[in-house]
C-alpha cells in the first residue's frame, strides 16, 4: 500500500488532468500559455531583449535548466549593456500563482492590482506558463 | 503501514497499472479525481468495500492533502 501524501491538492497544483464534473473548470493552469520567453541566468541581455521584442509579452522569465523560475526581466530593464548576464538585471522571485486557481478569481485579483499577466508555477516553483487577464476572463465567461 | 510517495512516483505507478484510490467523500470524488481513480470513502472503508481492489496490484491511496 502506498500513500500519495500530498494528495489531490498537490495533483491539481501541478496542473495535472482530472476526471469528473470539474474536469474542464477554467483555471490558471488551463489558460496558461508556454510561449513566454525564458532564458538562463548567464544568457546575455542583448539576445534576450531581441527575443522579448519578437514575443507578445513585455517581459521574459529566467529559469534554471530544469524550469524552476528564478526571476523576471522587464523589457525596460534590458536597455543596458547587451553583454550583461540576464541574472544581473532580473527581478528575483516574482509573484506566482498555482495552476488550480479559478480563472475568474485570478482575473479579478489581477484587475484589482492593474496587472495583465500572472505567472503560473508548481508548488516547487517550476514554471507552468503565463496567464493573461483577458484570457482568464474569457475562459471564466465561457464556463457559464 | 503505507509507504509515502510523491507525484513522480505516483505517475510511474499509474503507468505500471497501480490501483489509485481516492478516500474522500463521494461528492468530492464526483467533482474531480485523478484519472482512473476509484472512490472508497474512508468512512465507508471496510473489508467488504475493499474487495473491489485487486490484491495482486499495488494500491495508491490519496486524500486532499498531507494535513
Amino acid at each position: 500500500m502506498y500513500d500519495y501524501t500530498a494528495g489531490k491538492a498537490d495533483w491539481l497544483a501541478h496542473n495535472q488532468p482530472v476526471e469528473g464534473e470539474h474536469a474542464n473548470l477554467a483555471t490558471a493552469g488551463r489558460v496558461a500559455r508556454q510561449d513566454v520567453v525564458t532564458c538562463r541566468l548567464d544568457d546575455r541581455v542583448g539576445s534576450v531583449r531581441e527575443r522579448i521584442e519578437r514575443s507578445p509579452y513585455g517581459f521574459g522569465l529566467v529559469t534554471t535548466e530544469g524550469g524552476v523560475l528564478l526571476g523576471r526581466l522587464r523589457r525596460s530593464a534590458l536597455d543596458c549593456d547587451p553583454g550583461l548576464p540576464a541574472g544581473d538585471v532580473m527581478e528575483p522571485g516574482p509573484t506566482t500563482v498555482r495552476a488550480d486557481e479559478r480563472a475568474g478569481k485570478l482575473a479579478q485579483r489581477l484587475a484589482d492590482r492593474g496587472w495583465h499577466w500572472a505567472i503560473v508555477s508548481t508548488p516547487e516553483g517550476r514554471l507552468i506558463g503565463v496567464a493573461g487577464r483577458e484570457e482568464l476572463e474569457r475562459a471564466e465567461s465561457q464556463q457559464g | 503501514m503505507a509507504t509515502s510517495i510523491g507525484l513522480g512516483e505516483l505517475e510511474e505507478m499509474r503507468a505500471r497499472g497501480a490501483q489509485i484510490v481516492e478516500v474522500l467523500p463521494e461528492r468530492e470524488y464526483r467533482e474531480g479525481h485523478i484519472p482512473g481513480a476509484i472512490n472508497l470513502p474512508i468512512k465507508q472503508l471496510t473489508a467488504d468495500t475493499a474487495t473491489v481492489l485487486d490484491r495482486n496490484r499495488p494500491v495508491v491511496v490519496y486524500c486532499w492533502d498531507s494535513l
